[in-house]
């Protein structure tokens, strides 16, 4: 599943990013391999969802080089588009539209052959099949987050940016995209995912790195420094906490 | 194209944007009834007046609902994630705004005929309505996609909308008369080609900018 | 502890105002000459204006506004097109000196073309014999007035600068291609419907040679004042975005410090 001619993943030098006066992001440099988990910890306001979103082409850096899946996110965010699925805060999908029609919609927009059957596929693998032909406004939060996952990945793109994925989701659907992301780690493809959530960060973490955002930067972190792992989610724990900005 | 099919697919579910702008629509032209005292003597003066007012604010009411609804559940964000020109995504939408408008009209223009009594049957006048009603879409499209990310944007999009597409309102004003009319053509010659020249100019400015907008 | 952190702060600010310096020093110098040039010549303008140009033969005094509407009418048209053409440049190379300029260009624009209709309602009143009247030109500023209008609320009302300068450039760019379109629209439609009032004195004399004279200084004057008027909001959005440059790097610093 991984890019050929692409080494890694992604690879960010020296990004900056910036609301009007309000820094947001600076001097980030971050590396993720094929095959690679990456949890991302880091409080509230601290830059996790403007991190995705400028690697995801939806905002633009104000300096620093980077490549996502091989390509560049501002020069050729097509091509970026094309091998990344994303799930965000918000679903993307159309209240008023069965998941299936969502799913297909979807498809379309990405030029993608062989429809139906990517998207029967995508709603088997996040367990949505017995509820694929009711609109999307009838369905739990939940299952609505398991159709999302279901959008992200119909085009089978070798990376994964999710952004707090585990809010609305039950305890079935987080062992789901637990199973998910290994299986994508598994076959060459990689994943950064945000959380608040420290039980379930160390859970994804286990099989990939643990970052924390902090200072506009990404720190890789260590669990093997740490004394034990109380210390270690003692640490992860604390950067969740917002600090007083002023 | 496929998204003109989803926002379809998606009206004929919901049926929420073409009906209440058809009620606003009716609405306009009850108000104005009482407001301007329309006698059939006056009515080739004053009709067309009120129609074009009433499809111009039905249009801004009609396209701000179309970029909310896209923003609800992150339908546009999802739009903008996949591999799909910012050109096209603005053409697509603004072919749609335009397809329902003109539905809306075409539902309404036989209406306001009974209501005013004129005559609405007209290739002058259906001509009319779909170059003006294209000039709508597409400064609207451009402007409700601004207008949505901002403050206040319920203001901001009539603020925008009506001093850029004045030009179309009076053009179209203009030749409507003549066509409701009946009388001469005279002066209609210069009506249509400047609603044309309009469009053409908005046909490339708009998807230029359109992907400045959509931007972050 | 927090004095380490303000010697730090203090080193940030230092650094950072080294470099842009420089260059605003010089552009000071410039619109101090500019700021002296067009007092004097203001002066000047005022009473060529009022003593040196004769008094119109048939309009009387009041034709004297004239020298004042038409240049600043002109210089609102003028502000537009800088406004046009830098955000066409501000959004290719995203440049925020771009930016500045067709911000600062909008404002004063929008004051000038304020002016412009004020004068032309004092003109209206006792020459057309109404404060105002749908005519071409008059139409077009006010549609020109509404556009900016909505140009400024864009800026303000956006989530953010940077967006605040795209959305507003989009509305540069399309509201002045508008602008023939709203201006050959508005004739063609006065062509059909004839003002009610065309008073005696509707129709300009040709101007005499001293006037057209005192007209050339009186543009020559309002020209001074536009440029220097859009140095000045330049250079305080220069210095507001340099203060916001260095309120980063503090925000910036006081995180490392923890």
């Amino acid at each position: 599943m991984s890019v050929a001619g692409s080494d890694f993943a992604v690879r960010v030098e020296g990004l900056e990013k910036s609301f009007g006066h309000w820094p947001v992001l600076w001097d980030l440099d971050l590396t993720l391999d094929w095959g690679q988990l990456l949890v991302l910890f880091g409080a509230n306001a601290v830059g996790k969802t403007t991190l995705l979103r400028i690697l995801s082409t939806q905002a633009r850096p104000d300096a620093g080089t980077l490549s996502v899946a091989g390509y560049d996110p501002v020069r050729t965010p097509n091509a970026v588009r094309r091998r990344i699925g994303v799930v965000g805060h918000q679903t993307c999908l159309y209240d008023d539209l069965t998941c299936r029609e969502n799913l297909v919609y979807y498809g379309r927009l990405f030029g993608l052959t062989d429809i139906p059957r990517r998207v029967d596929e995508a709603i088997s693998r996040v367990s949505l099949g017995h509820r694929a032909d009711q609109r999307v406004r009838t369905l739990s939060n939940g299952m609505q987050k398991r159709a999302s996952i279901a959008r992200a990945i119909l085009h089978r793109p070798p990376l994964l940016l999710l952004d707090e994925p585990e809010a609305g989701l039950d305890q079935e659907s987080t062992v789901m995209l637990q199973g998910l992301l290994k299986e994508w780690a598994e076959s060459g493809g990689a994943a950064i995912m945000t959380t608040h959530n420290v039980d379930l960060g160390l859970a994804w973490g286990e099989t990939g790195k643990i970052g924390v955002l902090a200072d506009g930067k990404v720190q890789v972190q260590e669990p093997g420094r740490y004394a034990n792992v109380a210390e270690f989610r003692q640490v992860l724990s604390s950067s969740l906490v917002t600090r007083q900005r002023n | 194209m496929v998204l003109v099919w989803k926002d379809i697919l998606l009206e004929v579910r919901s049926r929420e944007l073409v009906i209440s702008v058809l009620v606003f629509g009716l609405l306009v032209a009850v108000v104005f009834n009482f407001a301007l005292d329309v006698t059939p003597q006056r009515v080739t003066a004053i009709a067309p007046g009120i129609l074009w007012v009433a499809f111009a604010f039905a249009a801004t009411m009609a396209m701000s609902r179309a970029f909310v609804r896209e923003r609800e559940q992150g339908g546009l964000e999802g739009l903008l994630l996949s591999p799909v020109s910012r050109d096209a995504i603005f053409l697509g939408k603004a072919l749609t705004n335009l397809l329902f408008m003109l539905l809306v009209e075409m539902v309404l223009l036989p209406v306001f005929a009974v209501l005013f009594g004129f005559s609405a049957m007209s290739f002058t006048l259906i001509g009319t309505i779909v170059l003006a009603t294209l000039g709508f879409s597409l400064v609207g499209t451009l402007f409700s996609a601004i207008a949505a990310q901002t403050r206040s944007r319920e203001i901001m999009l009539p603020v925008l909308f009506f001093p850029v597409i004045l030009p179309v309102i009076i053009g179209a004003v203009e030749a409507s008369t003549r066509a409701i009319g009946g009388e001469t053509t005279v002066g209609l010659g210069r009506w249509l080609p400047l609603l044309a020249v309009f469009d053409a100019l908005f046909l490339v400015i708009c998807p230029w900018v359109f992907s400045f907008v959509v931007e972050e | 502890m927090a004095e380490t952190r303000q010697t730090e702060l203090a080193h940030a600010d230092s650094r950072e105002s080294v470099t842009p310096l420089g260059p605003v020093r010089r552009s000071r110098d410039l619109r101090v000459y500019l700021v002296v040039l067009g007092g004097v010549m203001m002066l000047a303008d005022l009473s060529f204006i009022f003593w040196v140009a004769p008094t119109d033969s048939i309009l009387g005094d009041i034709q004297r506004v004239f020298y004042f509407h038409v240049p600043i009418a002109v210089m609102s048209f003028l502000a537009f097109f800088v406004v046009f053409v830098a955000s066409i440049v501000y959004l290719v190379t995203r440049s925020p000196a771009w930016d500045r300029l067709a911000q600062a260009s909008a404002e004063v624009g929008v004051v000038f073309v304020t002016l412009a209709l004020i004068t032309g309602v004092i003109w209206a009143r006792p020459i057309w014999g109404v404060w105002w009247t749908w005519e071409p030109r008059l139409t077009t500023t006010l549609i020109l007035w509404l556009i900016y209008v909505a140009y400024l609320m864009v800026r303000a009302y956006a989530a953010n600068p940077n967006q605040g300068a795209r959305y507003s450039a989009v509305v540069g760019i399309v509201g002045f291609v508008d602008v023939p379109i709203v201006y050959y629209s508005v004739i063609w439609w006065r062509s059909i419907h004839p003002s009610p009032v065309v008073g005696p004195l509707a129709q300009a004399n040709a101007l005499e040679g001293t006037m057209a004279a005192v007209l050339l200084f009186s543009f020559i004057t309002f020209l001074i004042l536009f440029v220097f008027l859009v140095a000045q909001r330049m250079a305080l959005r220069e210095t507001e975005d340099r203060l916001g440059g260095i309120k980063s790097a503090m925000r910036r610093r006081a995180e490392s410090v923890f």
